[in-house]
């Protein structure tokens, strides 16, 4: 079997169908949408950060899109409790990749680093660093 | 199923044409169901495509010398032969772009922006695919004029009597495609044309998904503009037709500037050069216009008539097979004339990304997405759906694998 065979390991059909942190946050340090227009796949993480101002403390996040794209998130969620701003901006498609544990086909990366970009341009935006409405995968 | 009853294809023979198709990835060999996006190429195109850069390679229409005037002569004989493929009067009404995207803007940049006038009208249909949808919403932005959508009902057939409320004095131009990429419609060209025709309008029909699967006669259907690709219908990428009356043509502007276009250039001014070169500047797609040239010939001597019923009859199977699985949404009219070699199609609760990566790992290449269609998949209420869409060379064996691969997406996703 191919690559995409592999994609589909118990580990994301089950993020998938039980997805973590799925919802809204009351009252999030920061929020932000984004969208992979290929596939349509749309995420909105919210983010709390503790007193620091630096540690995340509580991630959730609701979407609609393909297996890939909200596995990744739901990982994602999980994975980010605990880390700061700073180690969520120096994240990069490797990480993702490693993160799900699976090969993704060239064709569908975008799909898996969909949630990473939404939470790093919100993390942006909310250090004054960046100006934008909504994240796409294909800026 | 169909209504012509014509001896069917020897898939098996044309299939040996086609070196592509004994591929195997992982033990598997290919399941090319993704003809819509584009078709495969038969030795015989690229025989033809070879034999030129290896035998007469030269740049058209300026040349003295040998290698020139055969090169020449091969790209004007093209625009000969397609012309008498789709009924058009000659070479004058047939102009070479890159594709049907071009052939659309050509129209909209040389004609659109110069004549749409604010107030006026261009009317399309809620199954337009993007090449025509965008490119004549911003030509409307820029002038003032405005876009109206033919609706699309349940059935997955324009609504015709939307159609009659719409195309009124204030049309200008009424833009169709001749079958829907994504519901496989065959839409009532002819009628649209004389509906356009009735209130002084022109009308373009994009006709990418028409001209490879069944016999089209411009002057039939009435129609003022008429584009598609020689991609999808066995030749080469990189050349596509717009057709168009020569009375039409001769009144406008060129769309591109430049060389080989042109009549007689001073420092101050220029004329143009005859139709169809007048508006193809630069140089052309000469190689691709052999292809394309090569590709009309094997497709009609299988007969478009039989390509038709193969591909309506494949399509029908589809639907049928598809319909009968219970979880499967689909979309468009069921099998028969009125749908073209396409099916479109959700598979309850699974994405059409995941879909689509399940078939691939049976070597099944279909498409996921919105085919360049996003405001009918906002209509339809999904973000995508997976397309399998057939060509000369498939069979319903490869029907039967793709259907049988939905097994394996059920389990996974259950």
């Amino acid at each position: 079997m191919g690559l995409g065979s592999d994609m589909y390991r118990q580990q994301i059909l089950d993020h998938y169908k039980n997805p973590r942190n799925y919802g809204e946050l009351e009252d999030p340090t920061f929020s932000h949408v984004g969208e992979n227009p290929m596939c349509g796949d749309e995420i909105r993480m919210d983010v709390n950060l503790a007193d620091d101002g630096e540690t995340i403390e509580q991630v959730a996040f609701t979407g609609d899109g393909c297996a890939i794209s909200q596995a990744a998130a739901s990982m994602l969620s999980s994975e980010l409790q605990g880390k700061t701003v700073e180690e969520l901006l120096e994240m990069d498609r490797d990480d993702i990749v490693d993160m799900l544990g699976v090969d993704i086909s060239p064709m569908r990366v975008k799909c898996a680093v969909l949630a990473e970009k939404v939470a790093q341009d919100g993390a942006e935006i909310y250090q004054g660093d960046l100006e934008k409405d909504r994240t796409t995968t294909e800026d | 199923m169909s209504h012509q009853n014509l001896e069917s294809l020897d898939v098996e023979a044309i299939r040996e044409e086609f070196p592509i198709l004994e591929r195997e990835f992982d033990g598997q060999q290919v399941v090319y169901l993704d003809n819509a996006a584009t078709t495969q190429t038969p030795d015989a195109v690229v025989d033809a495509m070879s034999d030129y850069y290896r035998r007469y390679n030269a740049n058209v229409h300026r040349g003295i010398h040998h290698l020139s005037q055969e090169a020449s002569i091969a790209y004007e004989e093209a625009h000969d032969r397609v012309a008498e493929f789709i009924g058009a009067n000659g070479r004058e009404e047939v102009v070479f772009t890159k594709n049907t995207t071009e052939a659309e803007n050509l129209l909209a940049y040389s004609w659109g922006l110069n004549e749409l006038e604010p107030g006026e009208t261009v009317v399309l249909t809620e199954m337009e695919h993007h090449a025509s949808l965008v490119t004549w919403q911003q030509v409307a932005k820029r002038t003032g004029a405005d876009v109206e959508y033919i609706r699309v009902g349940d059935d997955g057939r324009l609504d015709m009597d939307h159609a009659r409320e719409l195309i009124d004095d204030e049309t200008a131009i009424v833009s169709a495609v001749h079958v829907s990429n994504t519901l496989g419609t065959v839409n009532p060209v002819a009628e649209l044309t004389e509906l356009a025709h009735d209130h002084g309008a022109l009308a373009f029909i994009d006709g990418a998904q028409a001209v490879p699967n069944r016999p089209v006669d411009v002057d039939e259907i009435g129609a003022d503009f008429y584009a598609f690709s020689g991609h999808k219908m066995a030749g080469p990428t990189g050349i596509g037709v717009l057709y168009g009356k020569e009375a039409l043509f001769e009144e406008m502007e060129p769309y591109l500037y430049g060389g080989g276009m042109i009549r007689k250039v001073t420092f101050e001014e220029s004329t143009w050069a005859d139709l169809p070169w007048k508006f193809e500047p630069g140089t052309p797609p000469i190689a691709e216009a052999v292809g394309l040239h090569a590709a009309i010939g094997w497709l009609e001597e299988i007969g478009m008539d039989r390509v038709r019923q193969h591909e309506e009859e494949l399509a029908a199977y589809a639907y049928d097979r598809l319909a009968a699985e219970g979880d499967v949404e689909l979309y468009g009219p069921e099998g028969g004339p009125d749908r073209g070699g396409l099916v479109s199609f959700n598979l309850e609760g699974v994405h059409a990304h995941d879909l689509t990566s399940i078939m691939n790992d049976h070597t099944i290449a279909v498409r996921a997405g919105d085919h360049c269609t996003q405001p009918l998949h906002d209509k339809l209420g999904v973000p995508a759906s997976t397309r399998a869409s057939f060509y000369v060379y498939n069979t319903r064996e490869e029907v039967d694998k793709l259907v049988a691969a939905l097994d394996d997406a059920r389990q996974l996703f259950a």
